[in-house]
């Protein structure tokens, strides 16, 4: 246990040295950002229909959003790539670890790390200068708190699903390149789930997506009701399994036909 | 060194990778589906949205995804020609840059020439069949001038989008982390201009009329061809020479590159 405990900390503290990174990858956030308040903005003002949602929740929903973004697993462990790219990961086999242990726990790191460099200076910027508030009440905020860990968990596990795949593809570009947009879209992070159909909602929300985005965000806006948590909480945990059965399943296959490149 | 010959050298370029590419087809075609997946999902976004609201600000869906169809092919066919300087980045890191400055042909060229990624026929295919359903549902009766301006538009939209990623590349010469800002600018350009300018605050249509110029590319050219008055009382003339932007805008991208070039000094390594 300690082992992987180093593993986590060194790779975060490895990750949190990319501080230009971060400071490009805030100014990124802060301009898609506008792009999507503008967008609903417009959106809110040419229609008199009644919303799902009201636009000062829109804003947060969307700012909470692009400061978390980095939580999400749309990208791959570039490290990992190369070392299965070029054969390395075969020392990942001679370490007294569980590979896939191992594995998960770098996800955390690269989960983590970059997250909370950008979310930071986004949420303070957002909520200075871009309408942001805060929770809803201290029960959203709680519930909130523990959503993120359970979207932290969620996040690390399919991550590890897509690294694994990256043992199938050799340009790394099968799942790996096809899950952000998944993602991105059923999670929430474009479009707020609630502006989906209702048929789309129910399938949406039995997804393991909406665990990522939506439903913490949601618990922060006082949106879905601090009391859900126990429910909300289960599904994020129970897709977490999922993806981790699926991952090591995958993970004991890909290494039993491994052939390791190069010498 | 005459055009003529350039061209010939761009086009076998071109033969040499599309052959080498086709060496793996079924990777080919599966990355391609793959790809146009991908891109359908982000379209997803924009139904949601009509759906909800109904319209945005007078424009309805089917205007909307016409706009979003020319500004994904532009821009499918721009990443499709671009990769080499995409990866610039790396060459100049490793100093395999030096071996292009070696050869008599420009190093633009060489790198225009490097690949044509072919899969990014995916967002192409997806770009054009919203713009087939946007035409029909929108009932536009086409002159030979209206066909004519989409190409335009979708060539000059290329030729920015191209001009965007020459700025990144040329970034590169000086800085290591120009990657992710130009991102910003092409992938959100994309998104932003889907839609139509004048949905934005001031200030924001001002960067995508002056500074970063791509609604000449949807916003103008797609009123002229649906025959609307413009909110900001542009004449149809500019409407349809506007595209004409986007490869002045190249062209002054490559002047930047030059300069960049000329200013190189190799890593050594």
């Amino acid at each position: 246990m300690r082992g992987y405990g180093a593993l986590i900390s060194a790779r975060f503290r490895t990750l949190l040295q990319y501080r230009s990174a971060a400071i490009v990858g805030f100014t990124t956030q802060i301009f898609f950002g506008l792009i999507f308040v503008m967008v609903f903005e417009a959106f809110f003002e040419s229609s008199s229909l009644p919303q799902p949602m009201s636009e000062p929740d829109v804003i947060t929903y969307i700012w909470l959003g692009q400061a978390f973004i980095m939580m999400l697993p749309w990208n791959v462990d570039r490290d990992l790539q190369a070392l299965v790219r070029s054969g390395g990961v075969v020392y990942e086999l001679l370490r007294p670890m569980d590979v896939y242990t191992a594995w998960f726990s770098r996800a955390i790191a690269l989960r983590t790390a970059p997250a909370i460099m950008r979310s930071i200076p986004l949420l303070v910027i957002a909520t200075l200068l871009f309408d942001m508030s805060g929770p809803d009440s201290l029960a959203a905020g709680l519930a909130f708190g523990v959503t993120m860990i359970g979207a932290i968990l969620l996040s690390c596990a399919i991550t590890n699903f897509i690294s694994i795949t990256l043992m199938w593809t050799i340009s790394g570009e099968g799942v790996s390149g096809f899950a952000p947009a998944i993602v991105m879209v059923f999670s929430g992070m474009i479009v707020p789930i609630p502006f989906f159909p209702e048929w789309a909602q129910t399938i949406i929300r039995i997804l393991p997506f909406s665990g990522l985005v939506d439903t913490p965000y949601r618990l922060y806006l006082g949106h879905l009701p601090a009391s859900d948590l126990g429910l909300l909480f289960g599904h994020q945990l129970l897709w977490t399994f999922a993806f981790i059965l699926l991952g090591r399943w995958m993970l004991s296959r890909g290494l039993r036909r491994l052939t390791v490149q190069g010498g | 060194m005459n055009i003529v010959n350039n061209t010939y050298v761009y086009f076998r370029f071109l033969e040499i990778s599309v052959r080498g590419q086709m060496q793996y087809r079924v990777s080919f075609v599966m990355l391609s589906f793959a790809h146009f997946l991908t891109t359908v999902v982000e379209f997803v976004a924009v139904l949601v949205l009509f759906d909800r609201f109904g319209s945005l600000k007078g424009w309805e869906l089917a205007e909307v995804a016409f706009m979003y169809g020319i500004v994904n092919i532009a821009f499918s066919i721009s990443d499709a020609a671009t990769r080499g300087f995409d990866v610039f980045g790396t060459m100049v890191k490793s100093g395999d840059f030096d071996r292009l400055l070696t050869r008599p042909r420009s190093t633009a060229l060489q790198l225009a020439g490097q690949e044509l990624t072919l899969r990014r026929v995916g967002r192409f295919i997806q770009g054009l069949a919203i713009l087939i359903w946007a035409a029909n549902a929108l009932e536009i009766d086409w002159t030979v001038m209206k066909v004519g301006l989409v190409i335009f538009a979708v060539f000059g939209g290329a030729a920015l989008f191209a001009g965007l990623i020459v700025i990144q590349a040329t970034l590169a010469f000086w800085a290591t982390e120009s990657l992710e800002v130009m991102n910003s600018l092409t992938y959100g350009g994309v998104f932003a201009t889907s839609y139509p300018v004048t949905i934005y605050r001031t200030w924001f249509q001002n960067f995508f009329i002056f500074f970063v110029p791509l609604a000449t590319i949807s916003y103008f050219p797609t009123l002229a061809i649906l025959g609307r008055t413009d909110a900001l009382g542009t004449p149809l003339a500019f409407q349809y020479l506007c595209p004409l932007i986007g490869f002045t805008f190249l062209a002054l991208t490559l002047q930047f590159w030059r300069f960049g070039v000329k200013h190189y000094r190799s890593t050594g390594s």
